[in-house]
């Protein structure tokens, strides 16, 4: 007999007792939670995003669209950045002002290769206002998962208001399971050590997030 | 289950030693406190979070009431999506599909995200059995892996170290393992962050295969989800061409939307964030971004035994949060070594017992590391009610009984060691079944008491040994009543 028919044929000898008319998933459970937390107007979970980014360290900064070029050249000259990751559908108008080499996000590029560039700009899938998550899904204009990782320093931009929603459960609502997803909360941190918190363990030590407004 | 600590004595004896250990109660006092009041802070932040907490335990109650039907669908949706899905019955099975994946790959070093099942299994001492070197990554599992020691609690596992003994063992052990630390290494936390850092990113950045576990398996879906801080996660599922997760069976959820319930309470009830900063979700495998190949094994190890109890099913439900152990007086004082298993704290002292049965002394001995106050119970997201649990495995444990042991029914002899409490309550059961007896008793009791002892003597002393005996009332309460209320209706 395989492990797999082993397995199978145990749990259901364990579960004898479950009677044939036990309630469908459907109605076993009762979904009494909030959407979300609290009511606010657009405005103030825009506010709320940049409140609890902040929070746990991500550094947030706000811009109309048309300056949106000239901050991200400046948000990299401020950090001397010389190389740049550039994701495949990242808006060509957004880096126009910036000095940096721009490095692309290429399938055959190694990880050692990504170690040696400074920073990474990309965009968002949705941004999470009651956690201050933001979430990437590999889209054209976030690129790989890997290179918001290895880079220590990502400026992830965030429209606003359409791509912010107040909690977790709406977030969930607009992703698909079918690509891969990372959200980001804050930079990388630990709490290992006496759990004192400490930023940037492995992934980026800075993240920068631009909440651009249309 | 191999999880077990070779050679590690029962509960109690280790925890005698435990709180004897100064610089260990220190440690845990303030770890323990000051992540129990931030949790506390997280979790008032959210008004609904008893329907949560409530949705939590109905999604994980049905998924393990018909657990058949939703592996299958997890099998199906994986493979579907260009993983493998294997399943391992015990620890040996699934180190073995390990091993023999990682051989396919002709590497011969891996690195680890941490994780609870692999840590079960025994999978870095069984990796090394096949010449197969494999790397912590998480900052506190690096610590526990280069002082040669033992993990402590679930979510940091080197909570009994404080930050001049985890410098020392940076600067005596990273060399062996790699890349040292830095020359005039202090003890402030960030830079030991940073000599972690150094230390690790050569081993990512070379790293072929990965191995992790998951707090989460999408049934629908087939989506793996990682919930982490440090971004060695990360870095272990993305960066190397093979990535095999190790998943105990009881980690699926039936949908997409069922996660919305788990990611509001996991990362509140652990670390006490209102998010943690990295949680990475897959489906099988992406063209050019992640992992070629994906392997899933699913592990039994006990959790069909487990499932098979009406009333310690319920630990299944089990998302490793460990909000459990930073609220239970017995875990701050005794420390996560005493309970002799990966699963320490209340949720190991039911967990553990039922993985891997009552028959050593260590196991019979968990069900008993509680003082049942119930804190832990008020704290769980997932509803566990550990006290009844652990009420009911201590009646299995003095009475024996019915049980179910890798797949077969067997009927379990009461463990030994007991007989002087199956004897008290015998004797209990026939003086209250005798009121005369009860009553002459209590009497000669209360007219003793000056010279009853302070602890007891023969198989007694072992209990009186840490606590105090409870003082005999100078009159039982029945003379009592009868003398202050003369037989009349004690109401008026």
């Amino acid at each position: 007999m395989s492990s797999r028919e082993r397995i199978l044929g145990r749990v259901r000898r364990a579960l004898a007792d479950v009677p044939d008319d036990d309630p469908p998933y459907e109605r076993a459970v009762t979904r009494g939670y909030a959407r979300e937390h609290g009511r606010r107007t657009v405005a103030e979970t825009v506010e709320l995003l940049a409140e609890n980014l902040a929070d746990y360290r991500a550094t947030v900064h706000r811009c109309a669209d048309g300056q949106l070029p000239d901050l991200l050249m400046r948000l990299l000259a401020a950090r001397g950045s010389r190389s740049v990751v550039v994701p495949p559908g990242l808006p060509p108008g957004w880096l126009a002002a910036v000095d940096a080499t721009r490095v692309h996000d290429r399938a055959e590029s190694t990880a050692h290769e990504l170690d040696r560039v400074d920073s990474v700009v990309t965009g968002c899938a949705v941004a999470v206002a009651e956690t201050g998550t933001i979430v990437l899904d590999g889209s054209p204009d976030q690129g790989r998962r890997r290179i918001t990782l290895v880079p220590d320093h990502h400026v992830c931009v965030v429209r606003v208001p359409d791509q912010v929603v107040s909690s977790v459960p709406q977030a969930l609502e607009r992703l698909d399971p079918s690509r891969p997803s990372t959200w980001i909360s804050g930079p990388s941190a630990t709490s290992d050590i006496e759990l004192d918190r400490v930023e940037g363990v492995h992934g980026p030590r800075t993240l920068e997030v631009v909440l651009v407004e249309d | 289950m191999s999880g077990m600590f070779v050679g590690m004595p029962a509960f109690p004896e280790a925890a005698r030693t435990a709180v004897r250990d100064s610089t260990l109660r220190g440690n845990l006092r303030h770890a323990t406190h000051t992540i129990r009041d931030k949790r506390a802070r997280a979790v008032a932040e959210l008004d609904d979070w008893a329907a949560l907490r409530e949705a939590g335990k109905q999604v994980k109650d049905h998924t393990l009431r018909h657990l058949d039907r939703y592996l299958v669908q997890v099998e199906e949706a994986v493979t579907a999506a260009g993983g493998t899905v294997h399943w391992a019955a015990d620890a040996e099975e699934a180190n073995r599909i390990v091993a023999d994946l990682v051989k396919a790959t002709g590497e011969s070093e891996v690195v680890k995200v941490k994780s609870m099942a692999t840590q079960e299994t025994g999978l870095n001492e069984a990796l090394e059995a096949e010449g197969i070197r494999a790397y912590e990554t998480d900052l506190a599992e690096l610590i526990v892996q280069l002082g040669k020691d033992r993990p402590s609690h679930i979510l940091v596992p080197a909570i009994h170290r404080n930050r001049g003994e985890i410098r020392d063992i940076f600067r005596s052990e990273m060399g062996e393992w790699g890349r040292p630390a830095p020359e005039n290494l202090t003890d402030t936390p960030a830079e030991l962050a940073e000599a972690a850092r150094l230390h690790l990113r050569e081993k990512f950045l070379r790293a072929k295969v990965g191995i992790s576990g998951a707090n989460f398996m999408v049934a629908e879906t087939g989506t793996l989800v990682v919930v982490e801080s440090e971004g060695n996660g990360r870095m272990c599922l993305t960066l190397p061409e093979t990535l095999i997760s190790v998943v105990g069976i009881e980690k699926i959820v039936p949908t997409w939307q069922d996660l919305e319930v788990f990611l509001q309470t996991l990362p509140r009830s652990s670390t006490a964030e209102r998010m943690n900063p990295y949680t990475s979700m897959w489906t099988g495998t992406t063209d050019e971004d992640g992992p070629r190949t994906f392997h899933l094994v699913l592990l039994d190890n006990g959790r069909t035994d487990t499932l098979a109890d009406e009333v310690g099913r319920q630990a299944l439900r089990c998302i490793r949060c460990s909000a459990c152990l930073n609220v239970c007086p017995v875990y701050e004082r005794a420390g996560g070594h005493a309970y002799g298993s990966v699963y320490p704290g209340p949720i190991g002292a039911i967990l553990s017992p039922q993985l891997r049965g009552t028959g050593s002394e260590i196991d019979a001995s968990l069900p008993y590391a509680s003082s049942l106050c119930g804190a832990c119970y008020e704290v769980c997201p997932v509803a566990i009610d550990i006290p009844e649990v652990l009420v009911h495995l201590r009646e299995r444990v003095v009475q024996g009984g019915p049980a179910v042991r890798q797949g077969n029914k067997v009927v379990l002899k009461p463990a030994k060691g007991h007989a002087a409490e199956r004897a008290a309550m015998r004797a209990a059961q026939w003086a209250f079944t005798h009121p005369g007896a009860l009553r002459t008793g209590q009497r000669l009791a209360s007219r003793t008491r000056r010279l009853h002892p302070r602890t007891l003597p023969g198989p007694g002393r072992a209990w009186s040994g840490s606590r105090d005996l409870p003082e005999v009332p100078a009159e039982p309460f029945r003379d009592w009543w009868q003398r202050t209320h003369g037989g009349k209706d004690g109401a008026k």
